[in-house]
């Protein structure tokens, strides 16, 4: 029997249940942070009432990059080749502006072979949901040292990492990226409290989701593990999103939550945990983190947005209609237009 | 000196020689050399200009070759009749390269060895510009026009033609315009009272540039580009293919804006290096956009990878190679069609792809717009193989030809196909011609929705590392693209002559050996001649080489790359090809064709 609370019954706002957000059965190890996240794609996806026809699912090489086919079945998907997924996004979003375009990496994808496209996605501001399932290994190679491992971070064979980590986070609030979060497979709530406020967004939204690899780095002595990151994680607000389409907001404690009006029209609230947090702050969100990390922890929650940022469709000068609905007529100038070419090429 | 040696003795040669300009990179010797061109076309005159350029934005070395040609031939030529030397450090060679009985023209500052077999004459360039202007920071931009009223005089360029092409050169900057003009002038004037008569070499009015064009070679690609309905463009700045993409970003602003909302019907996207330029192409396509990029050798090499993802996924993308002189960073201002055999089957795997080779503007225009429709029919990467010499220099050429045939998006499925399908399959052959038919993302029925990757698939789109499967795929793959030659640009007999010998050429180094040719069947040896368009080869080819005893092809790369894929493709006529090939980086001299088949001519 359907209750109330059952939300697998339940229809969204286009009348589509959890079911039509599915995809096909993961095929990664059992608890898996990944497949963590796809529920959490699914949850969200399902929630916002976005249309499944309408995403389109990107990705690179390894693990991570596996699992948009465990999600959104109804979509189209397209897994490339390794580190060039941000490429091909922003090849996608500009021909079709209708697109809901998300696209999946890891930390070897991301932070080493496609650091290049990665940062130059963040300059673009190109509108897509750009999550890394961040474990800091190559799982699908059996458990490399990737960039993201952190300093003194062990394998299983008790080999130490030696080099500095690349802080994927500060990376994009120091590149003018216009939404930055971090989340943790292991808070399931906020994650899917974030992935909305990113569907709501315009713009690239960077989720590095840490996301413990259970084969290869889930010990003691790794700082990705489960353990770990539960010991270590410092959420800077807590998350309560309000959709577009919800009820209208409630009455609110003046001076204790901050709120920030996403491009869709909905409302993210935040509730400071401890201090006061301004995610609209950029010097003050990079300021933090390099503190937290002295102290080992990991910050999490929206560290940085900036929701009017004009994302690059517009910087590209893009009417509302998609480019591939361009009619033929519109793509072709007439044939007078090719004899004025020729007739002042012809005077020399 | 005297006037002795071989053009004086033989009397006038009119519209019919060749000059060498020496200057120094980024003195503005360019539009010199462009307004020479701009005046023998409008003069009704045939000619080419090449620019010789060193990899450098100023100081180095620089030279322009103008063929003026009555019977049209306008390949390059090694031999010049007429130097002009404005540069010290290389006078010395300048003046070396001078045919017998020709012409120098040097500044007179410039020491110039002695040459008994031609002509000196010594200019005041500098106190000409310094009279004709004024002011003095000026003066280097205009001193290269001195040169061009000195041959204007000399060769009997008519000066009211110099003046319209001055005009067209500095189009909109008056300023310009004027102080150019009056350099050109004074230098005409200077020639006119102190240099003797010269009868030799002249112009004379013609009309064999009547209803041509003038055009630089990579605005001719750019606008194939325009008129092919390209909707995304992605390229990263590399020579000497640049100039392609800074043209179409100039094009599509002027011919692309959506009349009715003012928006752009396109966009195009700088990329931070070639692998995102093609990764953004094959994104767009797989989208549903016709996309292309632009690149040379160096940007080939690294899209290899994500060239294979389209072949193997099946998604629409161009790339236009300007080649040049390779391997490596090789010579970056130098021409080469040295990417041949990459392009055919660039990345790892098995692989091959659509190859066309335009020979000249008319044909990169063509080819470009051309490769947009390939792509989307035959869903896969076509690559359009234009070099430095077509892309860089200015020529002379056919006006272009209104597309015939209507945009082709290929087989595209949208909702309404697909809710009238039973069932369908995104890698299904049901046409029986190897294509397959696709839906593109966005479609809004769920059973549209196709999954594509660059790792094992069936035909339809599931993963699979099934070994019988995969044969299938890679064998259809393989049928899709040679069961289809077709549709790509045939290959063109230019002439047959018996069955005994035969020349095969392409792209740019058509010009050549269409006039080595010419010289060859004068001097006794008449041979066939076919100009490959495309590849993989239609059976015109193969029966051109089965047809005839010995078969040159001539090419400029050393390892005569398409005489190789042309051994592939026929081997049991593989004895008959023999490989002309000249990889020293500047347009195919007419003479290196001629000597590379005279000479193996006589060891028969």
């Amino acid at each position: 029997m359907a209750t109330g609370t059952d939300k697998k019954l339940q229809e969204n706002r286009i009348g589509l249940t959890i079911a039509d957000y599915k995809g096909g059965k993961s095929t990664l190890c059992g608890g898996c942070g990944h497949d963590v996240i796809t529920n959490a794609i699914i949850r969200a996806f399902h929630e916002m009432g976005v249309e499944p026809g309408r995403v389109a699912k990107l990705s690179g090489i390894g693990c991570s990059s596996k699992t948009p086919t465990y999600f959104i079945d109804r979509a189209h998907g397209f897994n490339g080749v390794h580190g060039r997924m941000p490429a091909m996004a922003t090849g996608a979003a500009v021909a079709n502006c209708d697109l809901r375009v998300i696209g999946i990496s890891g930390d070897g994808d991301t932070a080493s072979i496609g650091m290049g496209q990665f940062v130059h996605l963040l300059r673009r501001n190109v509108p897509m949901i750009y999550i890394v399932e961040n474990n800091g290994v190559y799982g699908l190679t059996k458990g490399q040292f990737s960039a993201t491992a952190d300093l003194g971070s062990k394998l299983k064979t008790g080999i130490v990492n030696e080099l500095p980590p690349v802080d994927l986070c500060g990376l994009a609030i120091e590149l003018g990226a216009s939404f930055v979060a971090r989340s943790f497979a292991g808070d399931v709530k906020q994650l899917v409290g974030i992935l909305e406020a990113a569907i709501a967004h315009r713009g690239t939204a960077l989720l590095d989701v840490i996301s413990p690899c259970v084969t290869f780095n889930n010990h003691p002595g790794s700082t990705k593990s489960y353990d770990y990151a539960k010991d270590h994680e410092a959420p800077v607000h807590q998350i309560e999103f309000v959709p577009f389409f919800d009820h209208p907001m409630v009455e609110q404690e003046p001076g204790q939550v901050r709120e920030v009006q996403m491009y869709d029209g909905s409302v993210v609230r935040f509730r400071p945990v401890e201090e006061d947090y301004d995610p609209r702050d950029r010097h003050g969100a990079w300021h933090h983190l390099k503190e937290a990390a002295v102290r080992s922890e990991i910050l999490t929650g929206i560290l940085y947005v900036d929701e009017r940022k004009p994302d690059f469709l517009k910087l590209l000068d893009l009417g509302p209609e998609p480019l591939v609905h361009v009619g033929a007529d519109k793509l072709r100038p007439p044939r007078s237009a090719l004899d004025a070419v020729n007739a002042s090429l012809m005077e020399g | 000196m005297d006037m002795a040696g071989s053009a004086a003795a033989t009397g006038p040669r009119v519209n019919d020689f060749s000059v060498r300009v020496a200057t120094v990179n980024g003195t503005g010797s360019q539009s010199a050399n462009v307004v020479l061109l701009r005046t023998l076309f409008r003069m009704g005159i045939m000619a080419s200009g090449k620019n010789l350029f060193p990899s450098n934005i100023a100081g180095l070395p620089t030279w322009f070759t103008i063929r003026v040609s009555g019977d049209g031939w306008i390949g390059s030529r090694r031999d010049h009749e007429l130097v002009v030397a404005f540069n010290r450090e290389t006078v010395a060679e300048d003046v070396q390269a001078v045919a017998p009985g020709g012409l120098v023209y040097a500044d007179d500052k410039l020491e110039v060895p002695e040459r008994s077999d031609v002509t000196v004459h010594r200019v005041p360039f500098t106190a000409i510009v310094r009279e004709a202007c004024a002011e003095a920071r000026l003066r280097k931009l205009v001193a290269n026009m001195a040169y061009v009223g000195v041959l204007a005089q000399q060769l009997g360029l008519d000066m009211e033609d110099v003046e319209a092409a001055i005009g067209a050169q500095f189009e909109n900057k008056p300023k310009a315009v004027e102080l150019n003009l009056a350099t050109a002038r004074a230098a005409a004037e200077w020639a006119s009272g102190n240099l003797p008569r010269q009868d030799v070499f002249r112009v004379e009015r013609g009309n064999s540039t009547e209803g041509k064009i003038l055009i630089e070679g990579n605005r001719a690609g750019a606008y194939g580009a325009v008129f092919g309905g390209v909707q995304v463009v992605a390229w990263y700045p590399i020579t000497p293919s640049s100039s392609l993409a800074e043209a179409l970003i100039d094009q599509l602003g002027e011919l692309r804006i959506d009349p009715e909302t003012g928006k752009a019907t396109y966009a195009v996207i700088q990329a931070e290096d070639e692998l995102a330029a093609l990764g953004m192409v094959i994104g767009a396509g797989w989208a549903g956009a016709r996309a292309m990029t632009a690149t040379s050798g160096p940007g080939i090499s690294l899209m290899a990878e994500f060239s294979g993802l389209a072949h193997f996924t099946e998604t629409p993308a161009v790339v236009v190679d300007v080649q040049r002189m390779g391997p490596s960073t090789g010579l970056p201002t130098r021409t080469s069609q040295g990417d041949v055999l990459s392009l055919a089957l660039l990345s790892h795997g098995d692989t091959m792809y659509p190859v066309l080779f335009p020979a000249g503007p008319d044909e990169y225009f063509s080819m470009v717009a051309e490769a947009l429709d390939l792509a989307a029919r035959l869903q896969t990467l076509v690559f359009v193989a234009a070099d430095l010499d077509l892309g860089m220099n200015w020529w002379i050429g056919e006006p272009f030809a209104y597309p015939d045939k209507p945009i082709d998006h290929g087989k595209v499925l949208d909702a309404k196909d697909i809710e009238k399908l039973t069932e369908w399959g995104r890698y299904r052959d049901v046409d029986g011609d190897g294509i397959p038919y696709r839906t593109l993302p966005g479609t809004p029925d769920p059973r549209a929705a196709v999954f594509t990757r660059g790792s094992g698939h069936d035909e339809d789109a599931h993963y699979s590392e099934d070994a019988d499967n995969n044969i299938r795929v890679l064998e259809r793959l393989r049928r899709k693209l040679l069961g289809n030659v077709d549709l790509l640009p045939a290959s063109v007999v230019e002439g047959r002559h018996g069955e005994k010998v035969g020349v095969i050429a392409y792209g740019t180094s058509h010009w050549a050996t269409a006039e080595a040719r010419d010289i060859l069947a004068r001097e006794g040896l008449a041979m066939s001649y076919l100009r490959v368009r495309s590849w993989p080869f239609d059976q015109q080819v193969l029966d051109f080489v089965a047809g005839h005893d010995r078969v040159y092809v001539v090419e400029q790369n050393r390892d005569g790359q398409l005489a190789q894929l042309l051994a592939v493709a026929a081997p049991e006529h593989a004895a008959r090809l023999r490989s002309v090939a000249y990889c020293g980086g500047l347009p195919l001299p007419v003479e290196v064709v001629v000597e590379g088949i005279r000479e193996r001519e006589r060891e028969v």
